[in-house]
């Protein structure tokens, strides 16, 4: 069964994926992001939710439930107010969590 | 290092070298399995990183454009413009089975009328950077869902590598020296109980060989 694709975000950041068919979940305030998180996930709807950056960090515990589920895959996009590298952050984290250390992304 | 509380049997021994032998074997096949999965892991996290550097670029790319497309038109016909979409994205979610680790596979359903026709307004209202931001981000679809496939398989298989790496070291640095330290107590305690069983033996024989002929030792 096809499942849909959502994305959690400021209305500036994510009106454009309205066009291209993703459903869009408007986020003005990180704060309640969890709560939108929660209800989101609650059925499993949504194979891949993406958020921006803001919410995404804002959601850190919510997130905790689904790191050992195949779906829904939560990724953070950069938003409208710039990159804030936590996209390749993760990235380090998860080199790190399996090798022990990031021997691949560290810049010395 | 520390012995398991065990009583220093022959039967106790072995059983624990027959379970020496099984964490031996478990040892060196979770050793190879940590070694494939980090090789596959390497390069799927090399993918991931050059694809969401694309990604990202071409993001920030079509936000300038909307930014500019939000600059020439007002934001209600701009909210307007992009709020009825003609195509519904969706995903075909399989999975996929790495060293044990099932991994999501993403295969993108669209369900679009027209599929050269993919702007949810017409074009007489609206700013050509508009259709750029649009078609940009329409474009990126693909990668888009490439990643996030990409990103979700590195965080379940990293979580993996570190459980498995776990059960390597504790095998190799804590089960096995343990049971090789049991079995030898046990050993030396079996020996220990040989050498003064046989002595004892022999000051009996000797003892009952001086009260029958009367020797003096």
């Amino acid at each position: 069964m096809a499942k849909s694709i959502a994305i959690i975000g400021d209305s500036e950041s994510i009106k454009g994926f309205g066009a291209v068919g993703m459903e869009l979940f408007i986020c003005d305030e990180p704060a309640m992001a969890p709560q939108l998180l929660g209800q989101l996930t609650q059925e499993d709807y949504y194979a891949i939710i993406y958020m921006t950056e803001e919410v995404f960090s804002a959601c850190a515990k919510e997130r905790e439930r689904f790191t050992e589920r195949p779906t829904p895959a939560l990724i953070p996009l950069p938003g409208v107010r710039g990159n804030t590298g936590l996209g390749q952050k993760r990235l380090s984290s998860f080199v790190e969590q399996a090798v022990g250390s990031d021997i691949l992304f560290k810049k010395n | 290092m520390d012995i398991m509380n065990v009583n220093p049997t022959r039967m106790q021994m072995s059983k624990l070298k027959k379970q020496l032998i099984t964490a031996k074997r478990g040892h060196k096949m979770l050793k190879d399995k940590r070694d494939e999965l980090m090789r596959q892991f390497i390069e799927l996290v090399q993918e991931n990183k050059r694809l969401r550097d694309k990604v990202e670029a071409a993001l920030s790319e079509c936000t300038a454009h909307f930014v500019n497309a939000g600059a020439v038109m007002s934001k209600q016909s701009l909210d307007s413009s992009l709020m009825s979409s003609q195509q519904q994205t969706g995903v075909e979610v399989g999975s996929k089975n790495i060293m044990s680790v099932d991994v999501p596979v993403f295969s993108s359903v669209s369900s679009s009328p027209d599929k050269g026709d993919i702007f949810p307004y017409g074009f007489a209202f609206t700013s050509f950077e508009l259709d750029d931001a649009v078609l940009s981000l329409n474009a990126l679809l693909p990668d888009l869902i490439r990643l996030a496939e990409i990103e979700k398989s590195c965080e379940l298989m990293a979580a993996e590598i570190e459980r498995t790496r776990r059960r390597v070291n504790s095998l190799e640095h804590v089960m096995i020296p343990r049971y090789e330290a049991t079995i030898k107590y046990i050993a030396m305690k079996l020996e220990e109980n040989d050498r003064s069983s046989r002595t004892r033996l022999m000051k009996v024989k000797d003892m009952l060989l001086a009260k029958a002929h009367h020797w003096d030792s």
